[in-house]
């Protein structure tokens, strides 16, 4: 759909929360903590106006207001709240005005929300667009960066006061700076950095923020209809139901400083002999049927979206939550067009994750195994 | 002889049963739960004795309880104590302020007072800020007089706990010898659901202690010398001093019992249980002879926390399940409940339930069966058939691989569930099927659980499991266990996303056999 300015009221925060919770593939954290942050900022100053990135101007300049690190330690060292006033006022300094809107870096997860708080407090307007479609684990792997955006300064600041400015020569080298800069400042930074509205406008993935709350509003709604969700959220997103089933094992380790690993779902009803082995790191990357307990038929891969939903109310289940006897429907979602395009697979697809397959659309995938099925 | 008395209180019903050492049932009671705890004890145990003249109460030497007690008090917001929070973690944590999404009613009547003050920790143990004890001081005078007790909540308690320990040594310095909760020993990694799951602790002291004392004074008053337990909700047993100082780990017990007492009654360690009361049924599962625990966020009284509690679904089907005849057929949600020996057609009433249509198709014998005899054949097939399939659907979700897998009936509504459902290997209904949850409560073991978080730049994965199960060892050992018989029940690592450096999130919950005092 076309984004449109509107305005953002406290009851849509948690179907934003939610739809962004799908959209975040597995990771992005656990937007609850930032649902409240953002509630509690409207309550305080009124909704929040969401304006297409075309009303902006070219030479806008535009903040991308995120946070950074590990979900679980934001879920316990909840924020002070001065944080991104501290980091948005480092932007403006640094770019000698005032910015004149936020944006979201990942419609994934807890950064959806993140925005809003900022919009809220600010006043500022929030840009119907993120940064990536989905949630992505690292820094450089942003529409922008594609678009060869160049990056001006990031900052990073904590709870305590601690404020940081790495001026990085590209989007790859401001990501492993922040990494390791995050961990000594506690594991969980607010960052902001500015772009300007030309910027945003040819390399911002456009509408997510709406999508979200249309996606997570669709399974409100099921839920308070008793319709079934899949049907209400295949009215608002191109989702490809994959499987259905339990999940029978869990498998994760620490590597490289992300969680990594696999689950196993096994199939219910009419497809009970079957499994299929979804892979991750933080977000779900590739999923595949087992035959004799070994990966085979691919169904899809990253950069699609594999969204993992609790199969009673599609609510989204992260990495982090999954565990043994949840019952689940693994959904696909055809990635942005960015992510398709040959710099968007060299940052993005399966051989930068580890997997030596190549990228097939997942719709394609799809259609494949319905005609063999035929 | 070293007898247990089990008695679980339950909404709608009180059960009651004595075991012997090798847990034979010796005497059982049932009876529809009266309005407080002390009252039910009370009939319970003169239940017992009228049924069961030659029962030695004397030799009771365990006495478990499972009550609602605590939830109750919740719910309905009565009898609960008036809190102070002291949350640690300034300068972070003032983003979210304590209370935030509580029902108005329940901050109410707790009364709100909450203090933040400097300190608390980063996730691999360095201070955030030096604890702030001139601030704590402060809170705790603040509370003076409008409190009853007190919970104390550090930022990553879970890796380091030393701020909460001090904060409580300075408000007892302040306010005396009053409750406090710590939450460390309460929750887990999650500060805000940790949090309100110690205020509720805080706030269920005195209804704790009521029924302590209430389950205390009717053992007296029998003569029964034994020493005393509650249940918990993972389906353990808590020693009585263990559960004064966590009541909230109470709530939800019931469920917990059940499934325990299924479990016990088949001799099974895997198996779906399915629970089948007045109104509702509760569909649950065994796994290495403890109830699967529930992951998502659970919620009491409108608060949310992060407690364990056994993974259920519950379904609008009971014994008392009204079958509705207008143009459809319409089965549930309501029920007539406990009025179902007034209500039910087969006991002279006029509305048409469940077991009405259990007797009927020769499933079930109460009442009078030829108050159903003309029931029309097609009807008790269509109903049949409805429960069947809604069984069947449940549990299919609740099972964990395709295998059929053993079904055990329990509770006192199971009698309107059919001889075969699919998905199930084969479909039990032991003897005291009625009274699984006295029986849960009575042969459960002490368990003790701990979820840390380990840097594992400071110790290897190995040493860090090994300090887990130690610690979780301790716990079930505080709990109540015999040091000599515990086992490690569940190991559960979670690596911390996004984070170089290795720490890890480890669970171990370890369950012991009660520790039996050496006979006198």
């Amino acid at each position: 759909m076309t984004p449109y300015t509107r305005q953002l009221v406290a009851a849509e925060v948690d179907d934003l929360a939610i739809g962004s919770a799908l959209l975040g593939t597995g990771g992005g954290g656990d937007p609850h903590v930032g649902a409240l942050m953002a509630h509690e900022a409207i309550e305080r100053h009124g909704p929040v106006t969401v304006i297409p990135a075309s009303d902006l101007e070219s030479d806008a300049l535009v903040a991308i207001v995120s946070m950074s690190g590990a979900p679980t330690v934001m879920t316990e060292k909840i924020p002070n709240g001065g944080e991104i006033e501290r980091v948005l006022t480092r932007v403006a300094e640094a770019a000698g005005r005032r910015p004149d809107a936020v944006i979201s870096v990942e419609i994934g997860g807890m950064n959806s929300v993140i925005p809003v708080v900022a919009a809220a407090r600010t006043g500022l307007p929030l840009v119907d667009a993120d940064g990536m479609g989905r949630a992505f684990p690292e820094f450089q792997m942003t529409a922008f960066n594609v678009a060869g955006v160049r990056f001006g300064p990031r900052f990073v600041t904590d709870e305590k006061g601690n404020m940081l400015r790495i001026d990085g020569i590209d989007a790859g080298w401001i990501e492993r700076i922040n990494r390791r800069a995050l961990i000594a400042m506690g594991g969980s930074v607010i960052t902001a950095l500015g772009l300007s509205g030309d910027d945003v406008k040819r390399g911002a993935i456009h509408g997510t923020i709406s999508l979200a709350v249309q996606i997570g509003a669709a399974l409100r709604q099921a839920r308070r209809d008793g319709n079934p969700w899949l049907d209400r959220l295949l009215e608002v997103v191109s989702a490809i139901p994959l499987f259905t089933g339990k999940v029978t094992s869990v498998d994760r380790r620490t590597e490289g400083g992300f969680a990594r690993g696999y689950a196993v779902v096994a199939g219910l009803g009419t497809e009970a002999d079957q499994s299929i082995r979804i892979d991750f790191q933080n977000e779900h990357l590739i999923a595949r049927r087992l035959e004799r307990d070994e990966p085979a038929e691919i169904l899809i891969t990253t950069p699609d979206l594999i969204a993992v939903l609790d199969s009673e109310t599609g609510t989204p289940i992260t990495t982090e939550m999954l565990h043994y006897g949840q019952r689940v429907t693994v959904v696909g979602i055809p990635s942005q067009p960015v992510w398709r395009t040959p710099r968007g697979l060299e940052l993005a697809g399966p051989r930068y994750f580890g997997f030596d397959v190549d990228y097939v659309p997942v719709e394609v995938r799809a259609a494949a195994v319905r005609q063999s099925r035929a | 002889m070293n007898l247990r008395l089990g008695i679980d209180v339950g909404g709608t019903n009180t059960d009651a049963v004595v075991l012997d050492e090798r847990s034979h049932l010796l005497a059982r009671f049932k009876a529809p739960t009266s309005a407080d705890v002390s009252g039910g004890i009370r009939q319970a145990l003169r239940g017992l004795v009228a049924g069961h003249p030659e029962l030695d109460l004397g030799s009771i030497r365990y006495a478990m309880l499972g009550t609602t007690h605590c939830t109750n008090a919740i719910l309905e917001r009565r009898n609960l104590d008036r809190v102070g929070l002291i949350r640690v973690g300034a300068p972070a944590t003032l983003a979210i302020k304590p209370f935030v999404g509580w029902p108005a009613d329940l901050r109410a009547t707790i009364g709100g007072h909450y203090a933040i003050v400097e300190g608390g920790h980063e996730y691999d143990g360095r201070e955030i800020r030096p604890l702030d004890e001139r601030a704590v001081r402060e809170a705790a005078e603040s509370f003076r007089g409008e409190v009853d007790s007190v919970a104390v909540v550090s930022v990553f308690s879970p890796v380091d706990a030393s701020h909460e320990q001090r904060a409580g040594a300075i408000v007892r310095d302040v306010l005396g010898d009053l409750p406090i909760t710590y939450s460390d020993q309460i929750g887990s990694i999650g500060l805000l659901e940790r949090e309100n799951a110690s205020i509720l602790n805080a706030a269920v002291t005195t209804p704790a202690r009521v029924a302590a004392n209430g389950f205390a004074s009717a053992l007296e008053e029998h003569g029964i010398d034994a020493r005393m337990f509650f249940s918990q909700n993972d389906g353990t047993l808590m020693a009585l001093d263990y559960a004064t100082r966590y009541p909230i780990l109470t709530v939800a017990s019931g469920p917990a019992n059940s499934i325990r007492g299924a479990a016990f009654l088949s001799g099974l360690r895997h198996a779906i249980i399915v629970d089948v009361g007045g109104t509702s049924t509760d569909v649950g599962i065994l796994v290495n002879g403890f109830p699967r625990e529930s992951a998502i966020a659970v919620e009491i009284g409108g608060v949310r926390t992060n407690f364990r509690m056994p993974d259920l679904i519950s379904i609008a089907m009971g014994g008392g399940t009204r079958i509705h005849q207008n143009e459809e057929l319409r089965i549930g949600p309501d029920s007539v409940g406990y009025r179902i020996t007034e209500d039910a057609r087969v006991f002279g009433g006029s509305t048409l339930t469940l077991s009405d249509v259990a007797v009927a198709a020769g499933r079930a014998s109460m009442g009078d069966p030829d108050r159903v005899e003309g029931l029309d054949a097609k009807l008790v097939h269509d109903v049949t058939q409805w429960v069947r399939e809604t069984c069947e659907e449940t549990i299919d979700r609740m099972k964990t691989s395709a295998e059929p897998v053993p079904v055990v009936l329990v509770g006192g509504g199971s009698v309107v569930i059919p001889a075969e459902l699919a998905g199930a290997s084969e479909i039990l209904r032991p003897d005291h099927y009625d009274v699984a949850n006295a029986i849960g409560a009575a042969i459960a073991q002490c368990s003790g659980e701990i979820e840390r978080i380990f840097s594992l730049e400071e110790y290897s994965r190995a040493e860090a499991l090994e300090m887990a199960r130690q610690m979780a060892r301790a716990e079930a050992v505080k709990a109540g266990a015999d040091p000599a018989t515990v086992e490690i029940v569940d190991v559960h690592e979670v690596p911390l996303a996004y984070l170089p450096g290795n720490a890890t999130r480890i669970r171990v919950r370890a369950a012991g056999a009660l520790a039996v005092e050496a006979a006198s």
